[in-house]
């Protein structure tokens, strides 16, 4: 099957710009635009002026309809290209939903063969090799390698099996192998591809709470500079009665009031938010709902998994600890026979220990007729018995190997304890291993934490976001990892209920905290927490009950998350700021060229208004056709921005506001100058105006 | 130089006295549990006086039924007062009857705290209607707008309840707006201003023509004029009139009590919210402004008119309108002074005043919140600031929060529908009036003087400013009926609103503060507020400017 490209897809790429380009004009329906106000206003106004420029042609009218029409053109173009991304990727995955027919388990056993549409909440359907899994469920029976690439782009296969936390399986992936039996757990038309299509495509997309704000402070300004052009006319009859001069033709009142009303933000407002979504599917997370990417940009508290998030999942042995009395070498090669067997990465990284220091390689262990002991949860130890010479070789946590040597008369000596307690001061795990009755010492398991992440959390705090990792360790061992890692706060020997409960203290405080999960356990603090990220490999109720969801399952994305929604907001608050600050150009353009015929003195080509001109535009119509340009423009040229997002250096809200004031504030007020300027200058040229 | 030394010592001298007043204002609008004997003795008795009702605490609702109706209560008395006033008492020189439009707009006029006087208080008003109708409003209508404020600062430092209306104006007319009227009352008669309840003097002048002289309790009408940011003058010329304004010495202590309690106010709301950094921020963005008004009047008054040019003068400062017994610079500071606050008493002509120097007192009345009113100022600056959260929020990235509470889109439309009302009030009046005979019969200036005078009337009943460009003849029946209508919801709309978004924020959980967190009380945020307010002014009046005092300014270079 085709991939649904993901993170290449650029807005540049000429497939998506004509489709775009196709749309924008469809987009041109009243119906569509009402969401808009502004653009809509815009629209109305174009409609108007293109009446003037047939019933009263002049050049300078039929441009400036032209323009006006450009400038809801090109509104409707950022929408569409916003938009771009997304369908691509919603008409891939819709091919995914194509009919599967799927093998329903009637009650006696029997297999009916019904279309995958035709499923329900509760049914169980057979899966084998080859076939595609009809719908969203969970595993209730076997164990298969699952082909996901199609939703997560990750074409390794995962493995899927009935119990734990593996059990979930997504409509629309393939069984590379075995047989399993699922449970559908999803009404037809609701699934989770159904959800990611629609968040995809923006269809179901609501105006999240800010947007509606912004929207609400949007029509306000427009409200007033309606308010502003409507009432000139009266005040220019006014002067006019006292000094003579003309009326203000209706299209040059409308090209005054288009260039006032916040459209460049207008404009980009939808096609912000549809952006800051496909940032985030880019990175391959499905948000569930716009509120939640816009609550990421509020969160200020990570609960962050200790393992795989702020340490490599895996544990490593770093060094051999023998006990009083005790040959290295010896205590090397037991802890390597006790290990051969164990396919855990830290069984793995023993045998790599020992065969590092000194040189040991594995052997073969059925040559020694060595039999392998399992870790158990209640022994709490692994290792090999040998039938032949009656070794017995254990691994394992200190106090449970401990106990087996004290139960078969030795002796554990104090200074092996200390070891073992020092290596747990350090963030280590210790290992004990023993032979028989004797302590041979101890092996120090480190966590390793991730390279980077330091630094990640030391930017954390400057946005002002406390981070608290979460670990099932004791809490000596935590507190070494969190003081290593640089994390803020730390719960140790946590259970998932500890986790709700912090979660909920937490926003008592009025903290929003945002956390990753993947077990079912983890379900009801995903669901309280502002925003829960679940991992794609996660239980089907922990990815129902995350307002997001990861298919890298990387859990270190919370943070990329969180800058995500960032971004988003301050997307819109730059671009109002900038559309605001450009009126002030607009007004030194327009306002001279309205009022240049009042109170002219007898004889003078110009009335004293002429003095407001200071950017000495060539004439009336140039300036105001400048202003209109310029006006659509710069909704072009800002386009790529609203699509990436304002740049995002973390720092504190402070520095980041007067950053932003600087280049979008004063940036607004002084770009349009010097662009009016330059687009008079052309216009002339051109013999436009 | 003089000139600016008049400047800072009036501005800073004021700032530095309204510092310990906003302490005692905090410490008397809101009490809390701690109070000294005396202070709680007075706080029982007024709790007698307001009786069951005047004591329980009100939400936002209650607190504004409660404002509205006393307002209401308190109009229609006074129009019955005003209506009546050749039956009552206390009318030595038997005024006659009023017109129903002039009696409607000087009892919204006074009741708004505008003092939009369409009238000459000495040709007009019996002492009975001076003292009892008007300067009773004078009091209560300044009182309504400190226990407003107290009540704002109160829902945000997250109290559901606001406190009890009528307790709260208790406490603002009897702790703090009688001891200070008294105080400068006794100034002002020190200072050589008439007090009294007898009539009008007749005088034989030197050349045996007979002058009436009017007088009357001027000291205390003028006192709370200018401290209540009420404005209304005893007499029609206001304080250039000589018994109004008598010398160098009243004339100080008039500009600084028409700056005080406004400023002393953006203390009192920095004290209730518990913010007083914040407060600092909000009172240095309101003195920036104010300053600038007050040097671009004063400098564009002081420098030459285009007119005086090639003429044998030596100083060419600008005299009409001007009174000279107290120099002519102090008119254009006045000018500032008095718009900025919605004071609207006049220290000179505003109509006279030179065209650029008008736009400072127009800019003040349009921006109407550096330091404005009192109560209400500080009010309509929580508009600005509602809407600079708002935009600075989401430029860090970051759900708008302003003290802990999200600001959410019903707050955000109910502070830019505040934005809206005031340009909507002025700008519709002002078309309304210059394309027709109500607004063009009236005016005494052609050009675009005469669209300044129509602009004016209307910004300064808006602004519930109250002062007059004069030269319009503004008794009459539209007139009346348009600028008593817009007083009227140019003073309760901006309250209400407010309180109704104090209303819902003090309902939502607080949120935590941290470092991503906008400050409110850093300088950053400042320049986003001023750059908010000037931006704003500036985009919704710069038509009407041009077209009034800028057109004119640039007429006389030609």
């Amino acid at each position: 099957m085709h991939q649904p490209s993901r993170g290449q897809t650029s807005f540049l790429d000429p497939e998506l710009l004509r489709r775009a380009m196709i749309e924008s004009f469809r987009k041109l329906d009243p119906r569509h635009l009402l969401r808009n106000p502004v653009v809509f206003l815009v629209w109305l106004g174009s409609l108007v002026t293109t009446g003037f420029a047939i019933f009263d042609f002049s050049p300078f009218t039929l441009q400036l309809a032209l323009w006006l029409w450009f400038t809801v053109l090109f509104a409707n173009f950022a929408e569409a290209a916003a938009e771009g991304r997304g369908k691509a990727q919603a008409a891939a995955l819709r091919k995914l939903r194509t009919t599967t027919v799927a093998r329903k388990l009637a009650a006696e056993g029997a297999e009916e063969r019904v279309n995958a549409t035709g499923l329900h909440r509760g049914d169980r359907v057979v899966c084998e090799a080859g076939d595609t899994i009809p719908c969203d469920g969970d595993v209730i029976e076997g164990i298969a390698t699952v082909d996901e690439s199609a939703i997560t782009g990750e074409s390794a296969p995962v493995i899927r099996e009935s119990g734990g936390d593996r059990c979930a399986v997504t409509g629309g992936t393939h069984v590379l192998s075995d047989r399993i039996v699922i449970e559908i757990c999803n009404e037809p038309g609701d699934s989770f591809l159904d959800r990611m299509i629609g968040m995809v495509e923006s269809a179901k997309r609501q105006a999240t709470p800010n947007e509606k704000a912004l929207g609400l402070l949007l029509l306000s300004l427009t409200a007033v500079f309606l308010l502003v052009v409507a009432t000139l006319p009266a005040f220019v009859a006014y002067a006019r009665s006292q000094g003579g001069g003309d009326t203000i033709p209706v299209p040059i009142l409308i090209a005054l009031l288009v260039c006032l009303i916040p459209t460049t933000i207008g404009a980009l407002l939808s096609a912000i938010g549809i952006s800051g979504i496909d940032r985030l599917t880019r990175r391959n997370v499905m948000a569930m709902s716009g509120r939640a990417v816009e609550a990421a940009g509020d969160i200020d508290v990570l609960l962050l998994d200790k393992t795989g998030t702020i340490t490599l999942g895996n544990r490593e042995a770093v060094a051999f600890l023998p006990a009083p009395g005790i040959d290295g070498g010896r205590l090397a090669e037991n802890a390597q026979l006790a290990s051969l067997a164990d396919e855990t990465p830290e069984g793995r990284s023993i045998v790599v220990l020992a065969k590092e220091t000194h040189g040991f390689r594995g052997r073969d262990l059925s040559e020694a007729r060595f039999r392998f002991i399992p870790f158990t949860a209640q022994t709490r130890m692994s290792g090999v018995d040998s039938s032949a010479d009656g070794r017995r070789i254990r691994k394992g946590a200190a106090d449970a190997v401990a106990a087996w040597v004290r139960g078969q008369g030795g002796n554990v000596p104090g200074e092996v304890l200390q070891a073992a307690e020092s290596v747990s001061k350090s963030g280590g795990t210790p290992l004990l291993v023993a032979e028989n009755g004797t302590i041979l010492g101890v092996i120090h398991l480190k966590d390793i934490v991730k390279g980077g992440i330091r630094e990640r959390f030391a930017l954390l705090r400057k946005m002002g976001i406390r981070t608290v990792m979460v670990t099932g360790d004791n809490p000596l061992t935590a507190a070494a990892i969190a003081a290593e890692a640089g994390v803020d706060d730390f719960m140790a020997s946590a259970t998932p209920e500890d986790k709700l409960a912090r979660i909920t203290a937490e926003q008592k405080a009025g903290h929003l905290v945002a956390m990753t999960g993947d077990g079912t356990n983890d379900a009801p603090a995903l669901a309280q927490a502002d925003v829960g990220v679940a991992m794609n490999t996660g239980t089907q109720a922990a990815r129902e009950a995350g307002n997001m969801v990861d298919l890298d399952s990387n859990p270190t994305k919370l943070i990329e998350v969180v800058e995500i929604g960032k971004q988003l907001l301050m997307t819109r608050g730059a671009l109002t700021t900038f559309s605001l600050a450009n009126d002030v150009a607009k007004y030194f353009a327009i306002l001279p060229a309205l009022f240049i015929a009042l109170y002219v003195p007898a004889g003078a080509p110009a009335g004293p208004l002429a003095a407001w001109n200071i950017m000495h535009l060539h004439s009336p119509e140039s300036a105001i056709l400048s202003a209109v340009i310029f006006n659509a423009l710069i909704i072009i040229a800002l386009i790529p921005l609203a699509l990436r997002g304002v740049a995002y250096p973390p720092m504190p809200a402070d520095a980041m506001l007067r950053r932003n004031l600087l280049i979008y504030g004063l940036g607004g007020v002084l770009v349009p100058f010097l662009g009016i300027k330059l687009i008079d200058l052309a216009l002339v040229a051109t013999g436009l105006a | 130089m003089h000139n600016i030394l008049n400047i800072v010592l009036v501005l800073g001298g004021t700032a530095l006295l309204a510092w310990p007043l906003g302490k005692y204002l905090a410490s008397v609008m809101d009490p809390g549990s701690r109070l000294r004997v005396l202070h709680a003795h007075i706080e029982r008795m007024m709790g007698a006086v307001a009786g069951s009702t005047g004591r329980q605490p009100q939400d936002w609702m209650g607190y504004l039924v409660a404002m509205i109706t006393f307002n209401v209560l308190m109009f229609v008395l006074v129009c019955i007062l005003l209506g009546t006033q050749q039956f009552l008492p206390l009318n030595p020189a038997s005024k006659g009857p009023l017109s129903w439009d002039l009696v409607f707009n000087t009892a919204a006029s006074f009741t708004t705290n505008t003092n939009l006087q369409h009238y000459s208080g000495e040709v007009s008003m019996s002492y009975f209607s001076q003292v009892f109708a008007l300067m009773w409003l004078q009091f209560v209508s300044t009182g309504t707008g400190l226990a407003c404020l107290a009540a704002l600062a109160r829902g945000l430092a997250g109290s559901r309840m606001l406190g009890n209306f009528f307790l709260d104006l208790q406490r603002a007319v009897f702790l703090v707006l009688l001891p200070l009227a008294l105080l400068v009352a006794a100034l002002f008669v020190a200072g050589g201003m008439p007090m009294t309840f007898h009539g009008a003097v007749e005088a034989r002048t030197l050349e045996g023509a007979v002058q009436t002289i009017a007088r009357g309790p001027v000291a205390a009408f003028v006192a709370i004029k200018q401290l209540g940011t009420n404005g209304g003058g005893f007499y029609g010329p206001n304080s250039t009139h000589p018994f109004e304004n008598p010398g160098f010495f009243t004339n100080i202590v008039s500009m600084i009590a028409i700056l005080l309690i406004p400023m002393a106010c953006v203390w009192m709301f920095g004290r209730i919210t518990g913010r007083p950094r914040h407060a600092i921020v909000i009172f240095g963005v309101m003195f920036v402004l104010l300053a600038c008004k007050a040097s671009w009047a004063v400098w564009a008054e002081t420098t030459p008119a285009a007119a005086l040019h090639g003429l044998p003068v030596v100083e060419a400062s600008s005299l009409e309108g001007k009174e000279l017994r107290l120099g002519s610079t102090t008119g254009p500071l006045w000018a500032a002074l008095t718009t900025c606050t919605s004071n609207g008493s006049v220290g000179a002509m505003h109509d006279s005043l030179n065209p650029l120097t008008s736009l400072s007192p127009f800019a003040g009345m349009w921006l109407n919140a550096t330091f404005g009113g009192v109560g209400v100022g500080m009010i309509n600056m929580f508009g600005y600031i509602i809407v600079a959260v708002f935009l600075g929020g989401m430029m860090i990235g970051r759900t708008p929060e302003y003290f802990g509470r999200r600001i959410d889109a019903r707050e955000t439309g109910l502070a830019a529908l505040m934005l809206l009302f005031h340009p909507l009030f002025i700008l519709v009046g002002a078309a309304l009036f210059s394309i027709s005979s109500w607004g063009t019969d009236t005016i005494a200036n052609p050009g675009p003087h005469g669209f300044s005078e129509i602009l004016y009337e209307f910004s300064s009943a808006a602004a519930n400013n109250g002062s007059g460009f004069e030269g319009l003849g503004d008794n009459t029946v539209p007139w009346n009926i348009a600028t008593g209508l817009i007083m009227l919801l140019g003073r309760y709309l901006p309250i209400i609103l407010p309180l109704a978004i104090v209303g819902l924020l003090a309902a939502k959980p607080p949120v935590a503060e941290s470092s991503g967190t906008l400050r409110v009380d850093a300088p950053t945020f400042g320049i986003l507020l001023l750059g908010v307010i000037v931006l704003f002014g500036a985009l919704t009046f710069l038509p009407a400017a041009m077209l009034g005092p800028v057109a004119e300014h640039l007429m006389t270079l030609h």
